[in-house]
Formats: C-alpha cells, structure tokens, sequence
C-alpha cells in the first residue's frame, strides 16, 4: 500500500477516535452542562449537612444555578460552611432562604434557593442567614414518637 | 534424584525464570524509550505501524462494542425495571462501559488481535535472522522495528477504547430506546447529569493507556525473545495473548483502586 492511502486512513482512524472522544465529553459526559458562566461565591452555615457533597447542585425552583463549591468545618462555631458558586446570570435578593433537600426519596442531597423580597442583592464573599439543615431520618421519628408518647391518652 | 528435591529445583527454576523475564523486558522497555526519539525521526514508520494495529483492529472493536452495548442495555433493563427505574439505563451502560468494559475489553481484543500479529512478525524476524542482519548494518533494531510499534500501540489503545465506549453507548441507547421503549430524553439526561467527564471519561482514558503499553511491550518482548524456530514462535504468540490478559486484568484492579480512592 503506498503511503498516501496508508496516511488517509490513519489520519481517518484518528479523526473517529477524537470524535468518539467528542461524543464521550459531550454527550454522555457533563462537559457542556457542568461550565458555568461567570460565578460568585456566597456562603452558608448549617447545623447539619446531611450527605450534601462538593459538586451538588444549586437550585432555584428546580432550575440548576450553581452549584457547591466545597464543605467545611468551622471549629469556632462548630457548624459547616458550605460556598456556593452561582451563576452571576441570576442574582438573588440578601433574605434569600438556602435549604438543603433531597431529590426523591433516595436521591442526591442539593441546596434549594428560596427568594426572599429584599431590594439589595447577594454579592461575591456574603453569607446568607437564613438556612435550614438537612432533614435527618431519626430525628424525624423520634420527634414524632415523641409527639404520640406526648398526646392526651384517649378517653 | 530424591522427587522432592526435583520439584523444588523445578519450581526454583520457574521462578527465576519468570524473574530474569520480567527484568529483561523492563530492559526492553526503557531502551525503547531511550530509543524513541530515533524512531520519531522516521515517523511514517509509526504511522504504517498504527494503520496495522490501530486501523485493521477497528472492525473487531466497533462489532464487539456494539454488541456488548446491547447486551448491557437488555440485562441492566431487565434488572433496573424491578426497581422500577428503567429510566436509568442510559447511566448504567455508559459507566459500565467507560469505566471498565471499554479499556479491558478493547485491551483484550488488542492483544488478540494486533499484540499476535506483532508477537509473530518480530519472532519471524527474527527466526530469518533479520534482526541480525539491521544489526550488522549498524541499524538499531530496536529504534526500527520495536519503537514505531510500541508507540503506534500506545497511541491507538485510547483510541480504539473511546471508539469502543461510543460504539457501546449507542448499541446499549438502540435496544434501550427503539426496542424496549425508555424514554429518549431521559436515557441521555440521566446519563449527562451522572457521568462525570474528569472521573469517569478521563479514568477510563487513562486506563486505556496504562494497557496500551502494558500489551504492546508484552507483545513486543515476547516476539523479541522468541526461539528462533516455528515452535518458538507460535509458543510466544500464546504466551502473549495468556500474559497480557494476565496484566491487562490485574492491572485493572490496581488502577481501579486508585481511582475510587482519589
């Protein structure tokens, strides 16, 4: 085989394979749905993060618009910082309320944003106040044993 | 001879053998390295070397990727519908296929298909003493014939393994979708939001490219020290198929664990 045919089809092995690898990135991997534009970072305290992980979801009525930039321990307060990264495309008001919930029964954990009505805007380095942990299965029940052990007996 | 004293001389014997093997292809392998800015300077000879390996591999690997990907999308559907989340197929193949199915199946395939070829080629070589003879002209053979064939192996394992995963994902959405009727949207959406490009496509790239040198320096080794006879020869092509298999699978669980350590 003479060297240009023997060219063309490597050269066409290696175009497939960089498509393939395209393809991988694209459209099965979250290359394009992960980028964010331009972000800013803005923090939160819980009591309790429940399984919330680096990398989760930000959302606002179910519409991604962040996500979670990384999870800390603050020794002063004993509580966990979590930075939020959100896309500079959505502003939200300073009384905005971030609450940590579960998609589905059994699903992945992610920060949902619920705006409040101030006039002023959450900007690069702010803290938002209002915060509510996680939901933790057995405080759930023991507060509602608790309630039943608590309820006038039945006459 | 005392027999127990037999056995063990035999089994001492094995083992240094297998020793002095491995050190001699480690060998092999850094003089390839040392050798392969020579083997650069003739480029068309890697370039004739991955049509060989790479490109005349390509059949056997996209029929097999198809096939593995339907399969996978028919067996996950048939267990993921129990829990009621046949939605999540798309997911299931996908990972499946580029975390592990994709660099160990097409690393298999390539060690049947071009580390034989390369075994024999070399071992024949060198069984008509034309290694010898590139020697005698003060041509390395080493910089002529191992180094365009390691590099051509390296360069087209990665390649051939993301062809192998894409080829998969689409064998696994054409029985998840068109046949058993799972929602399109959510076969790709799901498949989006949980695989993730640095954790999953990179790995598996990585991998990939881990047993692209591990199968070509077996293959190579093997043909390289090769009796010069037939037996020789077809002896050391067995041995490649047994052996890279044996690394390609062992290496897997090593790298694995690596990687879900992070």
């Amino acid at each position: 085989m003479d060297k240009t045919t023997l060219d063309i089809w490597v050269g066409l092995f290696v175009a497939i394979g960089i498509a393939a690898l395209m393809g991988l990135a694209m459209k099965v991997g979250n290359l394009t749905s992960n980028t964010l534009g331009e972000t800013y970072s803005v923090y939160a305290n819980y009591e309790n993060i429940g399984g919330l992980k680096p990398r989760a979801p930000v959302k606002s009525s179910g519409v991604v618009v962040g996500r979670i930039d990384n999870i800390k321990f603050d020794t002063k307060a004993y509580q966990a910082v979590v930075t939020l990264k959100i896309d500079k495309r959505y502003p939200f008001p300073k009384d905005t309320f971030a609450n940590i919930y579960t998609s589905g029964l059994l699903g992945e954990q992610y920060i949902s944003l619920e705006a409040g009505g101030d006039d002023h805007f959450l900007k690069e380095g702010d803290r938002i106040s209002k915060t509510q942990d996680a939901v933790v299965l057995e405080k759930l029940i023991s507060q509602f044993l608790y309630n039943k052990a608590t309820e006038e007996p039945k006459k | 001879m005392n027999p127990i004293f037999k056995i063990l001389s035999n089994l001492g014997n094995q083992v240094t053998s297998r020793i002095w093997r491995l050190g001699s292809a480690a060998r092999l392998f850094f003089l390839t390295l040392i050798y392969s800015g020579e083997s650069f300077k003739r480029i068309h000879l890697t370039i004739r070397e991955i049509y060989f390996t790479g490109v005349m591999s390509l059949i056997i690997i996209i029929v097999s990727a198809f096939f593995v990907g339907m399969v996978l999308g028919l067996q996950g559907y048939y267990t993921l519908q129990k829990y009621g989340s046949s939605e999540s197929i798309g997911v299931l193949v996908a990972l499946a296929l580029l975390r592990e199915l994709g660099p160990v199946v097409t690393a298999l395939l390539f060690a049947g298909r071009a580390g034989t070829a390369i075994t024999a080629e070399i071992g024949l070589m060198k069984a008509t003493e034309q290694l010898s003879a590139m020697e005698m002209m003060a041509v390395s053979p080493i910089a002529r014939i191992i180094g365009p064939r390691f590099w051509a192996g390296v360069i087209s394992m990665p390649i051939l393994a993301s062809i192998f995963s894409m080829v998969g994902v689409m064998g696994g959405y054409l029985v998840a979708v068109p046949i058993i009727g799972v929602d399109h949207g959510a076969f790709w959406s799901q498949m989006n939001v949980n695989v993730d490009f640095r954790f999953d496509v990179v790995n598996g790239l990585i991998k990939s490219f881990v047993f692209g040198v591990a199968c070509t320096i077996i293959a190579l080794y093997e043909g390289f020290d090769a009796p010069p006879t037939a037996e020789g020869v077809s002896r050391a092509t067995t041995r490649t198929v047994v052996t890279s298999s044996l690394t390609v699978l062992g290496l897997d669980f090593i790298l694995t664990s690596f990687m879900i350590a992070h």
